[in-house]
């Protein structure tokens, strides 16, 4: 295991790269779905007060 | 009687999307995620140490699937502000804006792992005079160019217009990202894969990755034309409220 984490010596490459891999999907992931859920409830609560039903 | 025509005409392809896009997001999210706990699972468990690299080959499986994406999406973003110039489909602008900030997530990440690769393999982070480097680095910033530009102008139409131009005149850095290893012999290395110097050792968990990478794009740039057809919405909403 620790030869695992060790990658050969390269370990201070390696798991930079996997970590900064992770961490820009993940921002990627969770912001696309936080600014679609912000728009999508926005236009609901406009269209309920134009008193345009739900039609989204 | 012309102006609801308009509107009619204008709403229909987003509402439709919206429908279909609906029904297609938790397929594409889930299998996005499937591919990737393969594609890394397989990337650092299964995998033999490179005979001359060693244990740096790992960097291959996050490098190069970012790498292909970044020039993959900037082609979309090209393809789609060319469809929106010439044939003035309604969600030819909103694909290419929703593409954008995507494709300048991949292409970071192409220039972050493969500095860190560049380290222990060519003894430098960062080379100026590399041709690969240097267009990859300026494919970065014709993407932030193109999103700034979107952000500095008010009027949907005339912003569009000024993105796509920049967008088209921007494609003319593919080729040389492409061609840079073997018009300038520097320090990136050339193509391997399609030259089939890899080990299908390799190979596969490369290749889930990428498709990984290619179906997690298509499910979060679905995701974000959606909540940029709902912001368009929003606006309009807003201005029927004023008024």
């Amino acid at each position: 295991m620790a030869d695992f984490f060790a990658m050969g010596g390269y370990a201070g490459f390696v798991w930079p790269a996997y970590g900064a891999t992770l961490l820009v999907l993940v921002i990627a992931i969770v912001s696309s779905l936080r600014s679609h859920a912000k728009a999508r409830e926005n236009v609901r609560r406009l269209e309920a007060e134009l008193g345009e039903g739900d039609k989204t | 009687m012309a102006v609801s025509m308009t509107r009619i005409t204008v709403l229909a392809n987003p509402k439709r999307f919206l429908d279909y896009s609906s029904a297609l997001l938790p397929w594409t999210g889930g299998l996005a995620f499937v591919l990737l706990a393969v594609g890394f699972y397989w990337a650092l468990f299964e995998t033999p140490p490179d005979y001359q690299q060693g244990q740096t080959v790992k960097m291959m499986f996050v490098h190069v699937p970012a790498a292909w994406m970044g020039i993959f999406v900037y082609s979309v973003v090209a393809g789609s502000s060319l469809g929106g110039l010439v044939f003035r489909h309604p969600l030819a602008d909103v694909a290419a804006k929703s593409a954008a900030p995507l494709g300048a997530a991949f292409t970071a990440l192409a220039l972050m792992t493969g500095s860190l690769w560049g380290r222990p393999m060519w003894g430098t982070y960062w080379q100026w005079g590399d041709a690969r480097l240097v267009s990859e680095l300026l494919l970065l910033f014709i993407y932030l160019g193109y999103i700034a530009l979107w952000n500095a102008i008010d009027d949907p139409g005339r912003a569009a217009k000024a993105a796509a131009i920049l967008a088209l005149v921007g494609a003319a850095d593919l080729p040389i990202i492409h061609f840079s290893v073997e018009w300038w012999n520097t320090l990136h290395q050339g193509p391997s894969i399609t030259r089939g110097a890899i080990d299908p050792s390799f190979l596969w968990p490369l290749a889930i990755l990428a498709l990984g990478y290619t179906v997690l794009f298509l499910w979060l740039w679905l995701i974000r034309m959606r909540t940029e057809i709902f912001e368009r919405r929003a606006r309009s909403l807003m201005l029927a409220k004023g008024a």
